[in-house]
């Protein structure tokens, strides 16, 4: 049976075969999405309730909380790429990170190079840096077509398997961050230090920073009209066929190259926004990237892959999380708690919450 | 020759006699063993006589070699045979680093327990202390590999990587473990009282005799003599496993699970067993790296390092043959090694136009290694040396035509 699906449907992707496979190691573990869902609540409730405990104030917590929605926000931009290019290409692309760092620091270079603006309204950024997030966006998007062209396309020719693609990308993951180090150096930046950011002080006893509440307006925008373009537009609805069966999105006439293409510069400049955003809610770090390359994976594998919806609703749980468990643990810790709830989420339903399957 | 450089190149021997057994391994070991000691001393006195300036860079070069091989093995134990992707090298690496030293050093006293802290310290013996770095990084593989082995292979890529991190962060940030963020100093280097005065008590006195002529800071020979030997039972050790039944079954595994399953293998535990032999093998490799640095801190397991060399000296190699890993180890240590003078040539060069470019010259090689791996995957995915896909030495006379 595995050999005849291999021969008919050989691309380097998990098709029926490997399907099989995975069902016959193991056919338990496939909880329900609700019920996996409501452990997941529990366990915020669980973290809240122990940030509470360990002596944060309640509106602390709710601050954190929002925080977190927001960090979530920022992860959705890059998870929504990583897993559209999942479900596209059939492999964990270990270098998105690297989109995420690359457009933070291109971006860098434009607030550099143009003169500064005054702030817009109570941002702390000027319009050099939507210019240069625009910019970073199609600088990264040619980036990947770039390396889809000279790698990962002869090796999808060569049917290499999944296998060799992901440690492809493994590869190109170091090649992007040793280019970032050589050209921006290795320490922090700030797109306006000591430019100040005072926080607002909303109902609730909320805190928040303007600057946060445009990450997270900019990131649902871009979620939404990414949804909408997945669902009434030619190229989106190829994309969607094209995930669901290559083989078969060829027969019917879909250009699945074309495809491929779109899917790239989607999803990294996604990423690269992302990465701006990450960079104004924090700071430009050359290995950001590689920081927050856990949580997305957290994020995609939670949400099932290839699922859009699926990304945004695990990048929150993930980003809230992360925020509130801040409360009572080391910071540091993020990525542990994001791959803590990776792995409970994999004992419960492997495919995730919004698998197609 | 001077009486030293006689001394040292009989430490040589013994890397050069195994790597001579290695060569020469078509040969049944009546031919093999002399033609293994010959080579052996023509490469050993002969690097003495010929070269004795660059001894003292070819074995400390050597035993991160050896040490990389050893971890090269590990992970073809998963990957080349069984084909897991472990990305998280650096992690068990890690464990069975830590465990060594912790294992072996004393628990700080007196002034120094103001600034060094460690769970414990146990002043073991440098064998139970190895024993314990590859249980534990085993205990550890096991851990990760009970949920996520059996779903799909990809997962597995994306969960060593995140336990890798995870590990790196806790003995970042628990100053209890193992000093935290402040290296773990004084590891003791097993026999390295050899070289001391006054020497070990149960030296013969003829014997210090002999080594008087050497100083401590000569311990590199000898230490470059346990580590070959080391990676040599781990080889043997390997070599015998996969040429057994058991080794065929996890490449059926590998190829054809549904057929291994349908012939009775015990599919799943089977992908765990290898996965934990790999993991204990590197955990041995993070035992013996450990005493040779002496003093060790998280930074030492950043991936790049300690994952990402491995795969490309893996698939540079060969995976599936554990020659290959070996042979691949070498070479790959050898060109990170040689592109370390490049980028501090470009570095001096530089010094003067443009100074923090030139302090950037070193990321140079991650971008390079990087490239390599792709060309690797692109051009030669199955390495220097290819697996042999017939390995009972019952088949010996039996041409091999399928490639």
């Amino acid at each position: 049976m595995a050999e005849s699906a291999r021969t008919l449907g050989d691309d380097p992707s998990l098709d029926a075969s490997d399907e099989a496979v995975v069902q016959a190691r193991d056919g338990g573990g496939m909880r329900s999405s609700r019920y996996v869902g409501g452990v997941l609540a529990c366990v915020l409730a669980a973290m809240w309730l122990a940030g509470w405990y360990s002596g944060t104030s309640a509106q602390e917590m709710l601050s954190l909380t929002a925080w977190g929605v927001m960090l979530g926000g920022i992860l959705a931009l890059g998870g929504i790429g990583l897993t559209l290019c999942y479900g596209v290409l059939k492999f964990p692309n270990f270098a998105h990170g690297e989109f995420l760092t690359l457009g933070a620091y291109v971006t860098y270079g434009v607030v550099l190079a143009m003169p500064q603006s005054e702030p817009i309204w109570l941002f702390s950024f000027g319009w050099e840096l939507i210019l240069g997030l625009l910019l970073a966006a199609v600088v990264t998007a040619v980036v990947a077509i770039a390396l889809d062209r000279l790698l990962y396309r002869p090796l999808r020719r060569h049917m290499s398997p999944l296998v060799l693609l992901a440690m492809a990308s493994l590869g190109m993951e170091f090649l992007l961050r040793g280019i970032v180090y050589l050209i921006w150096g290795s320490d922090f930046h700030f797109y306006y230090s000591g430019r100040s950011n005072p926080a607002l002080y909303l109902p609730l006893g909320l805190r928040l920073q303007a600057d946060q509440l445009f990450v997270f307006a900019l990131a649902l925008v871009l979620v939404v009209a990414l949804y909408w373009m997945l669902t009434h537009t030619r190229i989106g609805k190829a994309m969607r066929a094209t995930a669901d069966n290559p083989d078969l999105a060829q027969v019917r006439g879909i250009n699945t190259e074309q495809v491929i293409a779109w899917t790239w510069s989607i999803g990294a400049g996604l990423a690269a926004i992302g990465g701006v955003m990450y960079g104004l809610a924090s700071q430009l770090r050359p290995d950001m990237g590689f920081v927050l390359l856990l949580p997305l994976f957290a994020a995609v594998i939670m949400g099932g892959i290839g699922s859009a919806w699926g990304a945004l609703v695990g990048s929150i749980i993930i980003g809230v999380a992360m925020q509130l468990t801040s409360a009572f643990l080391n910071p540091a810790y993020g990525p542990a708690v994001a791959f803590v709830l990776m792995v409970l989420v994999l004992l419960m339903r492997p495919q995730g919450l919004f698998a197609q399957r | 020759m001077e009486p030293s450089l006689v001394l040292k190149a009989c430490f040589l021997l013994v890397p050069a006699v195994l790597l001579g057994c290695l060569l020469f391994s078509r040969w049944r070991w009546l031919a093999r063993l002399p033609l293994a000691i010959v080579l052996g001393l023509v490469l050993a006195f002969g690097v003495a006589a010929w070269v004795p300036g660059i001894m003292d860079y070819l074995v400390s070069f050597c035993i991160m070699a050896t040490i990389y091989s050893i971890l090269s093995l590990g992970l073809n134990a998963q990957w080349g045979y069984n084909g897991h992707l472990n990305f998280g090298i650096a992690g068990f690496f890690a464990v069975g680093a830590f465990t060594m030293a912790l294992f072996v050093t004393a628990p700080p006293s007196g002034a120094m327990a103001a600034y060094a802290q460690q769970w414990f310290g146990l002043e073991a013996p440098f064998l139970l202390g190895l024993v314990a770095a590859g249980v534990l990084a085993g205990v550890a593989g096991y851990l990760v590999a009970q949920p996520i082995l059996h779903l799909r292979e990809d997962f597995l890529a994306i969960a060593t990587l995140g336990i890798a991190e995870i590990i790196r962060l806790i003995f970042q940030n628990e100053r209890w473990l193992a000093n935290g963020p402040q290296p773990l100093s004084g590891i003791p280097q097993p026999l390295s009282c050899v070289l001391e005065r006054p020497a070990c008590a149960w030296l013969p006195d003829p014997a210090i005799e002999v080594l008087s002529v050497l100083h401590q800071r000569d311990y590199g020979y000898l230490y470059l003599a346990i580590v070959t030997i080391a990676l040599a039972v781990v080889y043997l050790v390997l070599e015998t496993m996969v040429r057994s039944p058991w080794g065929r079954a996890l490449r059926a595994v590998r190829d054809e699970e549904i057929s291994a399953a349908m012939n009775g293998k015990p599919v799943k535990s089977l992908r765990v067993q290898s996965f934990v032999l790999g993991a204990v093998v590197i955990g041995v490799a993070g035992g013996l790296y450990a005493p040779y640095m002496v003093t060790i801190d998280y930074s030492h397991f950043k991936p790049l390092f300690a994952t990402f060399l491995v795969w490309v000296m893996l698939m540079l190699g060969g995976s599936g043959n554990n020659k290959g890993a070996i042979l691949g180890a070498f070479a790959i240590w050898a060109v990170w090694s040689g592109t370390g003078y490049v980028t501090e040539a470009l570095q001096s060069a530089l010094q003067d136009v443009a100074p923090d470019v030139a302090s950037r010259m070193s990321f140079l090689r991650w971008a390079f290694v990087g490239l390599l791996l792709a060309a690797i995957v692109l051009f030669r995915p199955q390495g220097i040396l290819p697996e042999k896909k017939r390995v009972s030495r019952f088949l010996k006379d039996v041409p091999e035509n399928d490639s």
